[in-house]
């Protein structure tokens, strides 16, 4: 089917994110205010007005409540998802990176990056159920980690933390005491930076992009390395289907040299592989640059794309898509 | 030669501890790990010797220049003077690098001296100067290097009879021409490895022969009849060859060795080196060698300054024409020649000399080129005189040196020439100005060698005014391709030379229009030729078939640079090597243009299918076999059923497992998940909605089929 395009950002994509139900869509840009859509027919419903810079990732609550975003205007921001009204700020000394709450909604891990001599860190927030009694004290500070953690997730069962970043490596991380449990093979892990991360849906395994041309499955509780994905170009965003065995990678050359070769040498497209055979199944192309963002619908029948174009673009799965035999 | 020096030292050190050192396995011997006896590895060897400076231990910059005047002290300073201006000219004396010795008796000289340059080269370059220099009727310079001395010094004064080696099989080295699958090898090479393959088409991929990182420091050659492969390092050139692993058959010391060139009968091999040097405003030296592939032996050397060797040609690889000896005779590699200034010097391996002790003399010559069969030198003398010495192309046959057959050309900018594989025709592409002198048309002159009297006839495309991008003869054919025409979409003409009531007369056989193509790739079995697009049009690939006058497919390789068919012609590979930043890597096309399969690299560097010797089949068999190869397809088309079965068998076993495995790891997980459900829930809140979660893809797919069903069931009742 035609994908549908949603012009709602004037810079480039940095992060996609569903709600549970699938309904609405969570858009975030490096201009400064995060978008929701109808996930359904790409209709914008609203902004959220008050990040002073990039946002780079979002949560939201299971019950589509609450968001959560992080920026590099060193905040990370609360929103009444309804409303559109900013709740809550939690003031960091560096730009926050990555967003995500915990089963329960009660915890929610934000990293930060390394500036001004600041080390990158992990912080665990706990988030109150009256935005009255919310505090910035943070539950628990992970540290100790050389390079910007571009990832920071729950394990399962909240006991653990995982990070991935620029050094490559995933760390499984004590989600109490902060004590490292675990970290990922040199040997078989990536070999550059980890772009990006993300979990199945009963978070038991875990999907990880790279810089090194590859994506790679991991267990999410032993950090065992199940599969290789290994694609033509660097790795920006991955996905995990929810509903068949497939995984969509996305990618491209660095943006600063897009426009130094022909459109077709950049391979700006989402690349569906079969989860279990590790083959190519198929492509789809579209933007003008490299994606940045992939997300699946929660009900596997769409989607969406974000690029360095500036645009989302939603996709419908054609009913040929629930019938391909590999 | 450091190498041969060590390789004499070991010897000798053997002898001295009474091993045979031929009995001697070298590659059974496992050093205990962690320990290399102060012993570089090959590889370590080549790797580290990079950085160190020039060596200052050896006394290879040394020269000793004897016969000397005896002198008393009163004249030693003004013998000094003498010597050290003679020896300044060719390089720079080391500080107090000059040494006469003195008898401390009658405090004369002694006749002799010592000279230390800053380089070997130097010294070399000084001893071959100098030696036999005459200083006066009685003082004639014997000049030595420093080290020779020790060599000579311990010759045996007495006689031994040479001990004969028992013979030892040496390796197979047409192993490969064996296959049962009937494939083909290229090796490549990407990153710091290099890489041996079998083509397998059939199961559409690549299989590993061998592999080695660090194999060659520059670059990788094969032999033209596909026996050695021949790396390239710092110290020297080395081939390999041999049964399933490729071991080391020869070194060729040669240091700084930049370029190689086989033979065409791969018995000889030419390296080149050039030599920057001490005194920059002279001209670089360079050194060629041409060793037998077998023995290892040097034939000749040829050493000089870089004027000399890069005489006329088209300038190829670092400023000289390469390969600056090209072969003639066909593969008994005969004879070899070269271009100098008013001359062609043509030498015969026999002696490795001279042909008649002299080269043949030909007036401005510029280019020449050997018939690919035949012992027949092509050559071009350009317009002399303003035009009062018309523009010639001669065919010289060697040895006799006649000349068999010429032709005057008038106004001619520029010519090329173009032999047929067989050698049966020569093309001799020829731009003319026109009148005005103002704008250049292009013409050809086609030679038929192997009819009497060599008949030419002049042809000139359709439009002659259009500007040639390409030509090729079909190999072992009799028609040629043409790239013609002027902006974006040129045009592509077939020409045959034969006619059909066998008149000699070339006539055209098609002319494709605009098409995006700048290059030919003639099948090597003829009859199949690939047009392709390279550079600017972004790796455009058509495959034609001549015989029947079309297109059998189109295809595209994006950003390809290099095309290159298998020597059988069943395959053509096309590689996108690392003058790209993108897209390193080489697909594999049958010959009729279906994209068989493809494999990404990074920094690729070099693709090359392995050459074959030439059938032994004889023409008629041929004829036979290709007039009944029903007959002989039906076994291979068996075979590729069977292979294209067990593919799948396989695909299918693997493709279990996986899922096998897949399924396994899902167990576990839900198991897991299970346990932590009430965890879960605690976490929540209380809240159960875990059910719901799981159910929920395959209730939202039932939904849908039920919708369509009662829609169908309650209209049916109306």
């Amino acid at each position: 089917m035609r994908p549908i395009l949603m012009k709602g950002h004037e810079r480039p994509l940095t992060f996609l994110k569903y709600n549970r139900d699938g309904d609405l869509l969570f858009s975030c840009a490096k201009d400064h205010a995060p978008n929701v859509w109808y996930a359904d027919n790409g209709e914008r419903l609203g902004t959220y007005k008050g990040h002073n810079g990039a946002v780079w990732s979002c949560d939201v609550s299971r019950h589509s409540t609450r968001l959560l975003t992080g920026s590099a205007d060193q905040t990370a921001k609360l929103w009444d998802v309804k409303t559109g009204k900013e709740l809550f700020t939690f003031r960091f000394d560096a730009p926050a990176r990555s967003v995500d709450f915990a089963i329960g909604d009660r915890l929610a891990v934000i990293t930060t990056d390394s500036f001004m001599g600041n080390q990158p860190t992990a912080q665990v927030k706990r988030i109150a159920e009256d935005i009255e009694d919310q505090t910035e004290d943070s539950a628990l500070v992970i540290s100790g980690i050389t390079g910007r953690i571009n990832r920071a997730v729950w394990g399962p069962g909240n006991r653990t933390i995982i990070t991935a970043g620029e050094d490559a490596t995933i760390r499984i991380w004590d989600s109490e005491t902060g004590k490292l449990l675990n970290e990922s093979d040199k040997e078989v892990g990536h070999q550059k930076a980890i772009s990006s991360l993300s979990k199945s849906l009963d978070w038991s395994h875990f999907l990880t992009g790279s810089l090194d041309k590859s994506a790679k499955l991991w267990d999410a509780r032993t950090l065992t390395l199940i599969k290789t994905y290994v694609t033509e170009r660097p790795v920006n965003a991955v996905d995990i289907s929810p509903t068949l065995d497939h995984v969509v990678i996305g990618g491209g050359q660095d943006a600063m040299n897009v426009t130094m070769t022909d459109r077709r040498a950049g391979k700006f497209e989402a690349k569906f592989f079969h989860k279990i055979l590790q083959e190519e199944i198929g492509g789809v192309k579209g933007h003008f640059g490299p994606i940045n963002a992939l997300a699946f619908n929660p009900d596997g029948r769409s989607f969406s794309s974000g690029g360095e174009d500036g645009y989302v673009r939603l996709h419908h799965f054609d009913p040929d898509y629930f019938n391909i035999k590999m | 030669m450091a190498l041969a020096i060590s390789m004499e030292a070991i010897d000798a050190r053997a002898r001295e501890l009474g091993i045979d050192i031929d009995s001697v396995d070298v590659d059974s011997i496992t050093l205990p790990p962690g320990e290399d006896f102060d012993i570089l590895s090959d590889d370590e060897d080549l790797l580290h010797n990079e950085d160190l400076p020039e060596l200052e231990m050896g006394f290879a910059n040394i020269i000793v220049v004897d016969n000397l005047p005896v002198v008393p002290p009163e004249k030693y300073e003004k013998l000094e003077n003498v010597v050290r201006k003679i020896y300044s000219q060719i390089g720079v004396i080391k500080e107090g690098g000059l040494w006469m010795p003195t008898d401390p008796e009658t405090k004369k000289t002694l006749g002799y001296c010592f000279i230390e340059y800053n380089t070997p080269q130097e010294a070399e370059l000084a001893r071959e100067k100098t030696n036999g220099y005459k200083l006066d009727k009685s003082h004639i310079f014997a000049v030595n290097m420093f080290d020779d001395f020790d060599k000579y010094m311990k010759v045996p004064d007495e006689w031994a009879p040479a001990e004969i080696k028992p013979y030892t099989p040496g390796e197979n080295l047409l192993k490969w021409l064996t296959d049962e699958k009937a494939r083909d090898q290229f090796v490549i090479r990407a990153g710091t490895f290099t890489e041996v393959y079998w083509n397998d088409a059939r199961r559409a991929m690549p299989e590993l022969v061998y592999q080695k990182q660090y194999w060659t420091d520059s670059y990788i050659q094969w032999s033209p009849l596909g026996t050695h492969l021949a790396t390239v390092h710092r110290q020297g050139a080395q081939v390999w060859g041999g049964d399933d692993k490729f071991v080391r058959l020869m070194r060729f010391a040669h240091p700084q060795v930049k370029l190689i060139d086989f033979s065409p009968g791969e018995k000889y091999l030419v390296t080149y080196s050039s030599h920057e040097p001490s005194n920059p405003r002279d001209t670089h030296r360079v050194v060629l060698n041409i060793f037998d592939v077998r023995t290892g032996k040097v034939m000749r050397d040829f050493k000089g300054s870089a004027d000399e060797f890069t005489t006329g040609g088209s300038i190829g690889v670092s400023g000289v024409s390469w390969p600056i000896f090209r072969w003639g005779g066909g593969r008994d590699d005969k004879y070899f020649a070269r271009l100098g200034k008013n001359v062609i010097s043509v030498y015969e391996t026999e002696t490795f000399s001279l042909l008649d002790k002299k080269s043949l003399k030909v007036e401005n010559v510029v280019d020449f080129s050997w018939s690919p069969t035949d012992p027949i030198i092509s050559l071009f003398v350009p317009e002399l005189g303003g035009g009062n010495q018309p523009a010639r192309v001669s065919l010289v046959q060697i040895p006799g040196k006649e000349e068999v057959r010429q032709k005057n050309l008038f106004s001619v900018s520029d010519c090329k020439m173009y032999w047929q594989n067989n050698g049966e025709y020569l093309a001799v592409q020829v731009d003319r100005y026109t009148k005005t002198k103002k704008s250049i048309y292009t013409g050809f002159e086609l030679f038929r060698i192997k009819e009497r009297d060599i008949p030419i006839e002049v042809f000139e495309l359709d439009n002659k005014n259009d500007k040639i991008i390409a030509f090729a003869w079909e190999p072992r054919g009799h028609r040629f391709a043409v790239i013609h025409g002027d902006g974006p979409k040129p045009d592509i003409s077939f020409y045959t030379m034969r006619t059909v009531n066998n008149v000699s007369r070339v006539s055209k056989l098609t002319t494709l229009k605009g098409k995006q193509a700048n290059a030919l790739f003639w099948s090597p079995a003829g009859r199949f030729i690939v047009l392709a697009g390279l550079k600017g049009f972004n790796g455009q690939l058509e495959f034609y078939n001549v015989d029947d006058l079309e297109t059998m497919a189109t295809g595209e390789h994006f950003m390809a640079t290099d095309i290159m068919w298998d020597p059988t012609g069943r395959f053509l590979a096309t590689a996108v090597t690392s003058v790209h930043e993108m897209e390193n890597g080489f697909q594999i096309w049958s010959f009729n243009g279906k994209q068989i399969y493809k494999v990404s690299k990074d920094h690729f560097y070099q693709f090359h299918w392995r050459p074959r010797p030439p059938s032994l089949l004889t023409p008629e068999k041929e004829e036979d076999i290709s007039r009944n190869l029903k007959k002989y397809s039906k076994k291979y088309e068996q075979e590729d059923q069977d292979v294209f079965n067990q593919v799948g068998e396989q695909e299918r076993k693997r493709r279990t497992q996986l899922q096998e495995e897949w399924e396994g790891w899902v167990a576990k997980w839900k198991q897991q998940h299970e346990e932590e459900r009430e965890y879960r829930m605690a976490l929540r809140g209380g809240e159960d909605s875990e059910k719901e979660e799981e159910g929920e893809i395959k209730e939202i797919e039932a939904e849908e089929l039920l919708n369509v069903t009662e829609e169908v069931v309650s209209f049916d009742q109306d």
